[in-house]
């Protein structure tokens, strides 16, 4: 009874000894299995049947079709290359607009005043609220007919717009709704920037007689260039996969025109209204590739700023 | 963000700051107008929805009933009658506590370990799920769950749901972990205690608000996701972003169901923001001002 205990304990503690030592892997390791797990598997599949002529269902023959898929992607000028241009558009144009203003309020905010704590509360409500909510809201507020926006036109005198149901008009104002959205993101990480620089310089400028736009440019920004570029990566990243409000505003497809239709609308279509996996695959894996580069650049940039 | 809560807890240097600025008339109006604008401009929309959802189809279309009319919870009664909408609330519920309960339970000693031991390449590894599109990733997710019989049930979409709060908890929990000093865990494990010890008795009970403000945060993710419980859920397993599709006809929109079940959706996360505010800012500009 004795020597089992004593076993026992002594099994508890080299198993103490093993996992104290290892704890580094043991602490880590179900996360980044978990999420490589996730990534490999399905993307060494999607891969795959980048290569396949997969359609249909995922259980009828498949065929190995080579690069097949790749050169019908890469020379569609009608969907697929239209798409890229709208995701390039949205992106670089809503986060110019949302590093602006954002910019701009986060300065407003620097320095405490009353109210405060109301303001930086509203300041997050398009950031928490549900992005689908938000697409089905800001659709009522842009119907031509019942919605707030032509509403609020008229009573200056303009005419109707026709907003998410023109198409020449539908993807500047879902940029709009972007930029109503995520500019709050831009405003918080910019404060967080703002709020932890030190004084110091600032004031040194401001007794050397820098003016305000000097202290700026001169000072502030310079100091602030790692949070703005967190910030501005971050929202290309996000922005370049936009999928809720689209799909929310207009559907599959994009419109009947595909006037909204990014990549990420276009890759969704294919998959699950036309079934047409292969081909799907290989837009996925262009769009992956066309990400990492995206984010490979920002960070080449950033390593050359410092 | 500790730069930040020392200058607004000490209140000389927050007295200074003021002091120090001697606006000019004209800065001070502007800031008031500007800040104005901003407010009316975030919190307008959601003020117009929330009016739009009291009010009757009728009065929707109404351009002269904007503001004044008769409120009325008609649309709520179908939202939750008609529509039968509370089972989708428990479905985003479950959905949202259980991934995130199964996301803190890897991410948390994950970030430990990244944090204390500098595993920069493991990190990366777990961030790179931020950044892929997870459209690319979906349908061999449907295909793997749905061969494992495992589609329309709560399992798949927790799983994937997980896919963004593990990536998110590790990332803001890093940068807690970076700022919690390795003095007292160290001091710990002199009394005696192992390092797995140190890691439960001391900094577990200490990382309490950064455990507060990544549960918060991937909660919040995980409620208002789409994409994945679009393609994943079943129609007893919808979650709420899914089910407000139902509003959507072919012929017709029923605007004010629609309006009613869109508030219905976000105010409860908006006021779950809103009382948490601090954690929630926080967390969405971790490690963001690290450089």
């Amino acid at each position: 009874m004795t020597q089992t205990n004593l076993r026992g304990s002594q099994f508890g503690s080299s198993l103490s000894i093993w996992a104290n030592r290892h704890r580094k892997w043991i602490f880590a390791g179900p996360a980044v299995i978990f999420v490589a797990a996730l990534i490999i598997i399905p993307l060494s599949y999607t891969i795959y049947l980048s290569f396949t002529d997969a359609a249909n269902s995922l259980r009828a023959e498949i065929n190995f079709i080579g690069f097949e898929n790749y050169v019908a992607v890469l020379t569609d000028t009608t969907r697929f290359w239209p798409a890229v241009g709208r995701t390039v558009t949205f992106t670089v144009g809503v986060v110019a607009v949302e590093l602006a203003l954002g910019m701009g309020i986060a300065l407003l905010l620097r320095r405490p005043f009353r109210g405060e704590r109301i303001v930086r509360g509203i300041i997050l409500l398009p950031l928490v609220a549900t992005p689908i909510a938000v697409g089905m809201m800001w659709r009522l507020i842009f119907e031509p007919s019942i919605g707030f926006a032509n509403q609020l036109l008229n009573w200056f005198g303009l005419p109707d717009n026709g907003w998410i149901s023109d198409p020449n008009q539908a993807l500047p104002t879902l940029m709009f709704v972007d930029i109503w959205q995520w500019t709050p993101m831009m405003v918080l990480i910019l404060l967080a920037g703002l709020t932890s620089l030190p004084d110091e310089p600032d004031e040194a400028a401001r007794v050397d007689g820098a003016s305000a736009f000097q202290r700026f440019r001169y000072v502030t920004l310079p100091l602030l260039m790692p949070a703005l570029i967190a910030a501005v990566v971050l929202r290309s990243i996000d922005a370049f996969k936009t999928f809720d409000i689209l799909y929310a505003t207009k559907g599959t497809g994009g419109g009947s025109l595909h006037e909204v239709e990014t990549v990420n609308i276009y890759a969704y279509g294919e998959n699950f209204l036309y079934s047409r996996y292969g081909l799907a695959s290989a837009v996925l894996v262009v769009f992956f590739a066309m990400v990492l580069i995206l984010v490979a650049i920002q960070l080449l940039r950033r390593k050359k700023d410092y | 963000m500790t730069a930040a809560t020392v200058t607004r807890a000490n209140p000389v240097a927050r007295k200074r700051r003021r002091s120090r600025a001697g606006d000019s008339r004209a800065y001070t109006i502007f800031r008031v107008v500007a800040l104005v604008v901003v407010v009316v401009g975030l919190a307008f929309p959601i003020v117009w929805m929330i009016l739009a959802s009291l009010k009757s189809n009728i009065d929707i279309y109404n351009a002269a009933k904007t503001f004044s009319f008769v409120p009325t919870f008609d649309n709520y009664v179908t939202v939750f009658g008609e529509q039968s909408f509370l089972p989708f609330f428990w479905n985003s519920f479950v959905v949202g506590a259980g991934s995130t309960g199964l996301a803190l339970a890897l991410g948390l000693p994950a970030a430990y370990a990244m944090s204390r031991f500098t595993m920069r390449r493991s990190a990366s590894t777990v961030l790179l799920a931020r950044i892929i599109p997870a459209i690319s990733l979906i349908v061999p997710w449907y295909f793997i769950f749905a061969n494992l019989g495992l589609v329309g049930g709560y399992g798949a979409m927790i799983l994937a749901h997980m896919f963004t709060s593990v990536p998110l908890i590790v990332w803001i929990l890093i940068s807690f972990f970076d700022g919690l000093p390795v003095d007292l865990e160290e001091a710990a494990q002199v009394d005696g205690l192992t390092p797995i010890g140190a890691f439960f008795r001391i900094s577990l009970p200490l990382s309490a608000p950064g455990i507060a403000t990544a549960a918060i945060l991937a909660f919040i993710f995980s409620w208002n996701n789409f994409l994945f419980s679009l393609i994943l859920s079943g129609s007893q397993t919808k979650t709420l972003p899914v089910a407000i599709m139902n509003f959507i006809g072919y012929a017709s929109i029923d605007w004010g169901g629609l309006m009613a079940a869109s508030t219905a959706i976000t105010v409860p996360i908006i006021v779950m923001a809103v009382f948490f505010q601090k954690y929630v800012v926080s967390g969405l500009t971790a490690g963001a001002t690290k450089g």
